[in-house]
Order: structure tokens, then C-alpha cells, then sequence
């Protein structure tokens, strides 16, 4: 048998949990930081307007290009590469009094006069009303999934823990939105569904753990809640390391090989599965043992039958 | 202990998987370049039109892989896109104009399979290439529509019943419908209340005028909406035949949006010129007593208005209008006798019953056919919404000779706006404008590219993953490396199987997502036999607790995935739906081979046998 981790050893995860916590709370601020000063980058898909994506034939001078788009149409618009130096992505924005048609012509046009067999491989253009429109449903959405747990895991273990799950997954979505904010990265759909996945998965992790405080607190007449935590987190962290690393490597592969369309969706679960792990023993278990669970609020209730504690009558 | 599973059991995981890849298999076969025949209105499709064709194709040379009629469509599958173009022309020169033509891959599943119900995945627009709409019905002008057909009524009913009123006019608070004492006001809303009860009525006397209001009820305006949706849903799926396109999806969303999807089309410009053609045509009365000369400077009675006519000059118009567009079934351009062009109008049972009506009562006078059009300006308002201009136009007017019934002409027309009309009339009127809203259009290359990188994460992905499972848990590895995969097949196979379900990038993002997942389970497991082992269990022991104790974690694990997944499809769109389907039958189908597939080989091989150590 060969193991990545003896579970032997209890090893003492909490006894860094006050520093790393604050690292984590340091994170969060932060986030929040980047997120009032630089905001997000929303995508296409939440402020609307008009992307069009070309494949040049060979590799072109964005500068060259970039000073070619002087018409009415065309102005305003963000050209970047990606992928290679000859697929390049426009954005434009929504112009008042300008047909969305017009701009995607307008650069077809400059891009045709550059390279006869540049080959327009998408359009997208989104109202800015939907996009508005989305972006309420989009954090509505988050903050449903959120509520659901909480409910749900409250029903299922106790509200201390529940509270915890739903710091550590309220910690992942704000840092992994925060990161967004930093780099700058551009938020759209799919990310939104990669944030959403992060949810999903952190919580995977920090319900694995619960389950196994929850079961040795029951199990373990001896021991502090923290010796208990630990030794949770120890026996669950063989799992939690082949686990991570399994879906790591698939999102990595989504990452390097997925293509564009869906390399913000990676980003956003590559992001979130580091944090989303450690958040489960860092914020998650951490602040279950400050809100101070103990072994009794894990004992199931007993019900006591009415007469029980009457000698039975004879027949 | 002994770890024996019934029989039932192993019988139960055998079916599932069973069905599973059985349901996966029509994925396998690829597809057939195919033509696709669909008749419009007048026309259908018949064993005759198909031995027809298959007589045209084979004298031209082309061989026919198969053909099959199906729901009053024909599908001609060939051997290449070359024969495809081919065939197509073949196929629209030998039909003529009544059938919609289009190339179509059909998938290339034989037919024993289809039989009992086998089809591939749907692929999205992201993977085939195509043109997605989203569309916005302006209601505010399907509103305004029903409230000058509830004035014209308004004037029809008062004056039948001789209720004497002094003017009737439109005000934001609703329809106010002016007498001259208090009490005829009572009795027109009494009277009136029995005849249009969806509207709310209310006294707005003031200042010694006397008023009656009539506003739409709350539930008259919503099913006016939902009306408004379902009538342009119509009929922009049958302008959406007439465009020739395979498989079109046209679908609500929500309460004033529609969906369009157009898969292959490249041509955007052509596709929005006819979705967007808002045209719709009224009937109406001309108001012969109108002196033409005040006509022409715009002065005209309360109950009449003032139209240009396509020919030039003017036509005066009543307001009130017998009969609109929406009950027009068909229309053909035909020729009179006199080689005239005309269009000949078919109408629904109701349309014919009220223009009988209103006919009979006005033989001998003149009639005219009002063309209205909104046009998308190119302009936007400064809210991001699209400026529509209103083209209305008086196309003919001829004098009634007789009673019409379901079953008639409009005549002076040119020929070519005979054609034009009939196609506009046949494809149906939109009731309200509609503004597109969002468009994304996938070139077919990017849509091969994006399946192409999908594939490649995947199998990049699986075969690290299934690697380290074999090396890390051995024996027990190589199970939930076969669970793994019986699992992706099921996921393929359910996705199949599943009307609705559309495979779209995300889609493959979420199987991937589900590859590196669903080993959880079985680490979960493992790692808990492992566990119990060290604690000095036996092996059978080992292997039941293993699986008992981790049953809970994994149900509450996949439980609160699951209900993310759920959130993420119910207010996800497109692409994001996509990607919550396949997490969700892939949780599904994780939970299910992960527990009772491994199981029922983990019993089969060494269950109720004394064993001293385990391959773990």
C-alpha cells in the first residue's frame, strides 16, 4: 500500500490557523479593495456591445491594425490578441445611434484591406439591457446557491458548521472575484459558471471534512474540539489531496487545451479549487471551533417517549 | 461478513450501463450529408414527391444513400457535401417554390438502432457553427393595438345599443369615453361591463364633464402579452422555413423574449432581413364621405385618418379596422383573367366569419388593404434599445362586389409586390415588432476547432487521471477506472437520450470537470478501506465499512454540488444551461457507478472469500 499521508500522526493543522486565517482575511480585504477601486472587467456577455473575432492568414501588427480603426464604426474599439498572433478579438462598445451590423462591417472591412483571406470566425452582439439583465441573475444566482446551502447544511449537520461552510464558500467566491479584479481578467458567462462550480466544490471539500468531525466527535469520547478537528483533517487529507489533484489536472487540461472560448471558466475553477481547499480547514473548520462546537451540539437528539420512564404494566 | 450482492443487484448495474451505452452508440456512427425538403403552406410532401426526386437524382447521377419521409419532411442522405450541393440544386429546380430546401447533416445511425429511439447528442451552436438570435417583442405596441381594437369596439357596441356619447380618446390612465350627463355614464359601464369584461371601468367625471374610463384589467394585459409571444413565435417559425434552414430552434424565453437559432447559416444579413421584416396588413373601410381637398391638408373626422398610398396621393381611411392579418392562413399570387396580377388570400374560420360580416353590410363600397412595416432604423435609443420607424401604406383599394368569405383577391398589385406581399402574408404578421437584442454568430470552422480542443482536454485529462488511479490504488484502481468510463459512456448515453439536452462547449467543459470529480467517490471509499485495514479490520470487514462510512460523506457532497447545478440551469442561459445538464447527469452517474458499480465488482471478485490482504 502506498500512501501519499500516514494518518498515524495526527498532524496539527489548527496550530497555523490564526496566522493563515488572517492571511485569508488580509485576501478578502483585498479583494474588496481591488473590487471597489478597479471593479471587475465584465465581458461581453454583462455590459453588451459587439465582439467580433478574426483569423488572420498571418501574424499582424495590432498597432498597424489599431490605427486603421478611425471610422465612425469602428472607434473605440479594444483589439487584443489571443490564442496567437493571428487570431485577433475587437470589442466595441455599445454606441448610441450606431447599428451593431455597421461595426462588425466596419472591421471586417479594415481587416479585409490588411489580409484578403482573414476569416471572420465570430460575431457576438449582446443589448446592453440583457446584459444588465444578466448580471443581477448572475448574483442572484450566487447568492441563492449560498442561502440553499446554508439551509440545507444546517438541516443536515448544525448551525455552526453550516455558518462556517458558508464563510469559507462566501471567502472562495470573494477572493476568486478578487484575483478576476486584480489581473483584470475579463468576467463573462462562463466564469460566472466556473464561480458557481467553485461553490459546488468547495463545499464538496468541507462537507467531506464535517462529515468526519461530525462522526469523531460522536466516536472519540476523549479530546478537545480542536484534537478532534485535526484529527479529522488529517485523516481526511489523503483524499483531499488525490481529489484535488485528480480534478486539478483535468482543469489544467480544460486550461492549456480547452481553446478560448472557455479559458475564463478554467481560470475561475483553477483559481477556486486552491482556495476552495484550503478554505475548508482554514475558514470553514476554523470558525466552526471559534462559533465553539463541542461534542454535544453533534449528538443526535434524543427523543424520550412519553411514559418511558414508567415501569411497563402487566398484561 | 461476506459481501455478496443479490442477484438483482448486479442485474440492476449490468441493465443500467447496458442502457447506458446502447443509448451512447448512435454517437459513434457520425453523420450523412443530407437534404432536407420541408413543403411550405400550400404544398406537401408526399411518396410521389419522393419517388419524384429519387427519379431526378438518378438521372443526373447522383446516388442516394437513403431517403426517408418522416412527419411531412424528406430527408435525402448522400456520400459527400459535394454530391449534397449537387443534389440541393437537383432537388430546388425540380420542386420549384412551394418546398423549403436545405442542407442538413443527418446523423448516419442505422436504422435498427433509431428504431427503438437511439440519436447522437444535439450539438449547440458553439460546436456546429451557426447564427443565434435573441429577440424582444415590443409590447408596448401590442398593447396599444389591443386598445384601438377595444375603442373601435367601444364605438361599434355604444352605437348598437344607442347609448349617445360624445367622443371616445386615448389617455394614459386608459380609454376615456366622454357623455353628456351623469346618468348615461352609469349606463354605459353597465352595459358595457357585459360585453368587455377584461377591462376595469371606473367614473373619471370632473370639472362637469362627465367621463367614463375603461383601462385593461391586470389579467387582460397579461394575456394579451403572453398572446402577443406565442403569435409571433408562429410566425417567425415560418418565416424561419421559408428561409430554408435544417433543425431551426425558435423558442420563448421568459415573458417577452424569443430565441432563434439558425445552425450553418453564415449569412446574417439575409436571415435578419426576414426574421425582422415586421409586416403586417389591416383591412379597412375607405371613408367615402370625406371631402378630399381638406383630406389632402390633413383635416379629416374623429373617426378617420389619413394614409399615403403605395401609387402615390393619399387615401382617408376609417379608423376602425375590419380585419387584421393575423386570421390570413395563405396566400398565392395568382393572375385575373386578364393577366392582371392579384394575391389570393385564404383566411381562418373567424377571419371569414367577421370580413362576411362586414362585407355583406358594405357591398358596392370601397375597401382599402393597409401595409404596415417597422423597419429597424440602424438607430438606438439612449437606453441601448433599437429605434423602429412605422411604414404604413395603403397598398390597394377596390370596391367590394359582392359578400367575400373565407376565400378571397386583392388586385392592384405589380407583379413583383404580389409576390412579395404573398410571401409576407403566407409567413404570417408579427403582431408586435420585434427588435433583435442579442446576436452571436459561430463560424462552422470555430465550431469543429471548439469540439477538436474539448476533446483533446478530455482525453489529455482522463488518461492522467486513470493512470494514477491504476498506480495508486492498483487492483481497486483498475475498478474505478472502469467506473470511470462506464461512467462517462452513461453520461453520453442519458445526454442522448434526453430530448432537450444540447451539447455545447461548456458541455464538454462539464464532462471533463466530471472525469476529475467522479473519482471522489471512489477515493472516498478507498481511502476509508485503507483506514479500516490499518485499524486491524479484516478484509471483508474492511471493504463493507469502507463502503458504508462513506456513503454519507459522498451523498452530502454530491447533494450540495447537485444543488448548484440546478441553480446554475435554472437561471442559466445557453451555454451555461449546457454546462448545468452535463454536471448534473454526470453527479448522477458518478453517485451510481462510483457506490453500486464498484461494489458489485468489488463482491463479485472478493466477496466470501477469507482473504489476508487486498490489492489497495
Amino acid at each position: 500500500m502506498f500512501q501519499l499521508f500516514s494518518v498515524n500522526n495526527t498532524v496539527n493543522f489548527l496550530r497555523h490557523a490564526a496566522p493563515i486565517s488572517i492571511i485569508s482575511m488580509l485576501l478578502v480585504i483585498a479583494s474588496f479593495v481591488s473590487l471597489g477601486t478597479k471593479g471587475i472587467n465584465w465581458g461581453l456577455d454583462f455590459t453588451g456591445g459587439t465582439v467580433v473575432e478574426v483569423e488572420f492568414s498571418n501574424p499582424v501588427d495590432l498597432n498597424v491594425l489599431r490605427g486603421k480603426l478611425t471610422s465612425v464604426e469602428t472607434e473605440g474599439a479594444v483589439v487584443q490578441n489571443f490564442g496567437s498572433s493571428r487570431d485577433v478579438l475587437f470589442r466595441l462598445p455599445v454606441r448610441e445611434n450606431i447599428k451593431s451590423d455597421l461595426q462588425a462591417i466596419g472591421i471586417m472591412k479594415v481587416v479585409n484591406s490588411m489580409d484578403d483571406n482573414a476569416i471572420q470566425k465570430r460575431v457576438e452582439f449582446v443589448g446592453p439591457q440583457v446584459g444588465k439583465q444578466l448580471a443581477e441573475q448572475g448574483g442572484l444566482a450566487v447568492i441563492v446557491a449560498l442561502i440553499c446551502i446554508l439551509i440545507y447544511v444546517s438541516f443536515r449537520f448544525e448551525w455552526r458548521l453550516a455558518a462556517g461552510s458558508v464563510a469559507a464558500l462566501a471567502h472562495d467566491v470573494i477572493v476568486t472575484l478578487g484575483v478576476f479584479s486584480i489581473l483584470q481578467l475579463e468576467f463573462d458567462l462562463t466564469v460566472l459558471a466556473g464561480l458557481l462550480t467553485v461553490v459546488g466544490y468547495s463545499l464538496n471539500d468541507t462537507i467531506v471534512v464535517y462529515d468526519r468531525i461530525r462522526e469523531n466527535f460522536l466516536k472519540m469520547r476523549k479530546g478537545t474540539p480542536e484534537e478532534i478537528v485535526n484529527q479529522s483533517i488529517t485523516q481526511t487529507m489523503s483524499r483531499t489531496v488525490i481529489t484535488t489533484g485528480t480534478t486539478l489536472i483535468v482543469v489544467i487540461a480544460l486550461f492549456l487545451k480547452g481553446g478560448t472560448m472557455i479559458h475564463g471558466f478554467a481560470t475561475a475553477l483553477l483559481c477556486g479549487i486552491f482556495v476552495g481547499t484550503y478554505s475548508s480547514i482554514y475558514v470553514a473548520s476554523y470558525l466552526a471551533i471559534k462559533l465553539g462546537i463541542n461534542r454535544e451540539h453533534m449528538m443526535p437528539v434524543e427523543i424520550e417517549k412519553e411514559g418511558a420512564d414508567q415501569p411497563p404494566m402487566m398484561p | 461478513m461476506l459481501n455478496k450482492y443479490p442477484m438483482w443487484k448486479n442485474l440492476m448495474v449490468i441493465i443500467f450501463i447496458a442502457v447506458g451505452c446502447f443509448y451512447a452508440m448512435p454517437n459513434l456512427f457520425g453523420e450523412d450529408h443530407a437534404v432536407q425538403v420541408v413543403a411550405t403552406r400550400s404544398a406537401e410532401v408526399t411518396v410521389t414527391t419522393q419517388s419524384n426526386i429519387t427519379a431526378v437524382l438518378e438521372s443526373k447521377g447522383i446516388a442516394i444513400k437513403r431517403s426517408e419521409l418522416e412527419n411531412g419532411q424528406l430527408l435525402v442522405r448522400v456520400s459527400d457535401p459535394e454530391q449534397q450541393l449537387l443534389a440541393k440544386e437537383a432537388i430546388a429546380e425540380a420542386l420549384g417554390n412551394n418546398y423549403t430546401v436545405a442542407l442538413n447533416l443527418a446523423p448516419a445511425t442505422p436504422e435498427w438502432l433509431e428504431a427503438v429511439g437511439g440519436s447522437p447528442m444535439k450539438l449547440g451552436l458553439d460546436l456546429r457553427g451557426g447564427v443565434h438570435f435573441l429577440m424582444e417583442v415590443d409590447m408596448g405596441e401590442a398593447l396599444r393595438k389591443m386598445e384601438e381594437a377595444k375603442i373601435a369596439d367601444f364605438r361599434s357596441q355604444l352605437r348598437e345599443e344607442k347609448i349617445r356619447y360624445a367622443g371616445i380618446r386615448k389617455t394614459p390612465k386608459g380609454i376615456e369615453i366622454k357623455f353628456r350627463d351623469a346618468e348615461t355614464v352609469g349606463v354605459a359601464e353597465r352595459f358595457l361591463k357585459t360585453k368587455s369584461n377584461d377591462m376595469v371601468y371606473s367614473d373619471g367625471s370632473r370639472d362637469g364633464n362627465f367621463f367614463l374610463v375603461a383601462d385593461m384589467s391586470d389579467a387582460y394585459i397579461k394575456q394579451v402579452k403572453e398572446e402577443a409571444l406565442q403569435q409571433n413565435i408562429t410566425t417567425i417559425r415560418n418565416r424561419v422555413n421559408e428561409l430554408g434552414v435544417a433543425e431551426p430552434v425558435v423558442q420563448r424565453q421568459g415573458a417577452e423574449r424569443i430565441i432563434v437559432e439558425l445552425p450553418g447559416v453564415q449569412d446574417t444579413a439575409r436571415a435578419k432581413e426576414i426574421l425582422g421584416a415586421t409586416a403586417s396588413i389591416e383591412f379597412r373601410m375607405v371613408d367615402d364621405k370625406a371631402d378630399p381637398a381638406a383630406a389632402a391638408s390633413g383635416r379629416v373626422s374623429a373617426a378617420s385618418e389619413v394614409y399615403p398610398r403605395r401609387d402615390g396621393g393619399i387615401a382617408v381611411l376609417r379608423k376602425e379596422v375590419m380585419l387584421t392579418g393575423d386570421h390570413i392562413t395563405g396566400a398565392q399570387p395568382t393572375f385575373d383573367e386578364y393577366s392582371r396580377p392579384q394575391v389570393a388570400i385564404n383566411l381562418d374560420a373567424k377571419g371569414g366569419n367577421i370580413f362576411s360580416n362586414v362585407t355583406k353590410d358594405n357591398i358596392g363600397k370601397p375597401m382599402a388593404t393597409l401595409f404596415i412595416e417597422y423597419k429597424d432604423s440602424g438607430l438606438r435609443n439612449p437606453d441601448g434599445t433599437v429605434k423602429m420607424t412605422k411604414i404604413e401604406e395603403v397598398i390597394s383599394v377596390a370596391t367590394i362586389q359582392a359578400r367575400l368569405g373565407r376565400n378571397f383577391v386583392i388586385t392592384g398589385l405589380e407583379h413583383k409586390e404580389a409576390q412579395s406581399l404573398a410571401l409576407l402574408l403566407r409567413a404570417g404578421a408579427l403582431i408586435a415588432p420585434v427588435t433583435i437584442v442579442e446576436e452571436r454568430t459561430i463560424g462552422p470552422s470555430l465550431g469543429a476547432e471548439n469540439i477538436q480542443n474539448g476533446m483533446q482536454a478530455m482525453i489529455f485529462g482522463l488518461a492522467i487521471v486513470l493512470i494514477f488511479m491504476l498506480v495508486y490504488y492498483r487492483a481497486f484502481g483498475f475498478i474505478a477506472n472502469l467506473a470511470l468510463l462506464a461512467n462517462l459512456v452513461m453520461v453520453v448515453g442519458v445526454m442522448s437520450m434526453i430530448p432537450g439536452a444540447v451539447l455545447t462547449l461548456p458541455g464538454i467543459a462539464g464532462m471533463v470537470l466530471t472525469v476529475g470529480m467522479a473519482v471522489d467517490g471512489n477515493v472516498l471509499i478507498y481511502e476509508r478501506i485503507r483506514e479500516e485495514l490499518l485499524a486491524g479490520r479484516s478484509v471483508q470487514q474492511a471493504i463493507h465499512e469502507g463502503y458504508a462510512n462513506a456513503f454519507s460523506t459522498i451523498a452530502d457532497a454530491n447533494i450540495t454540488t447537485f444543488m448548484t447545478a440546478l441553480i446554475l440551469f435554472a437561471v442559466g442561459t445557453g451555454a451555461v444551461k449546457g454546462f448545468a445538464v452535463t454536471l448534473m447527469i454526470g453527479i448522477a452517474t458518478s453517485m451510481f457507478t462510483a457506490i453500486v458499480g464498484t461494489r458489485s465488482i468489488v463482491n463479485a471478485l472478493w466477496g466470501g472469500k477469507r482473504l489476508k490482504t487486498l490489492s489497495i
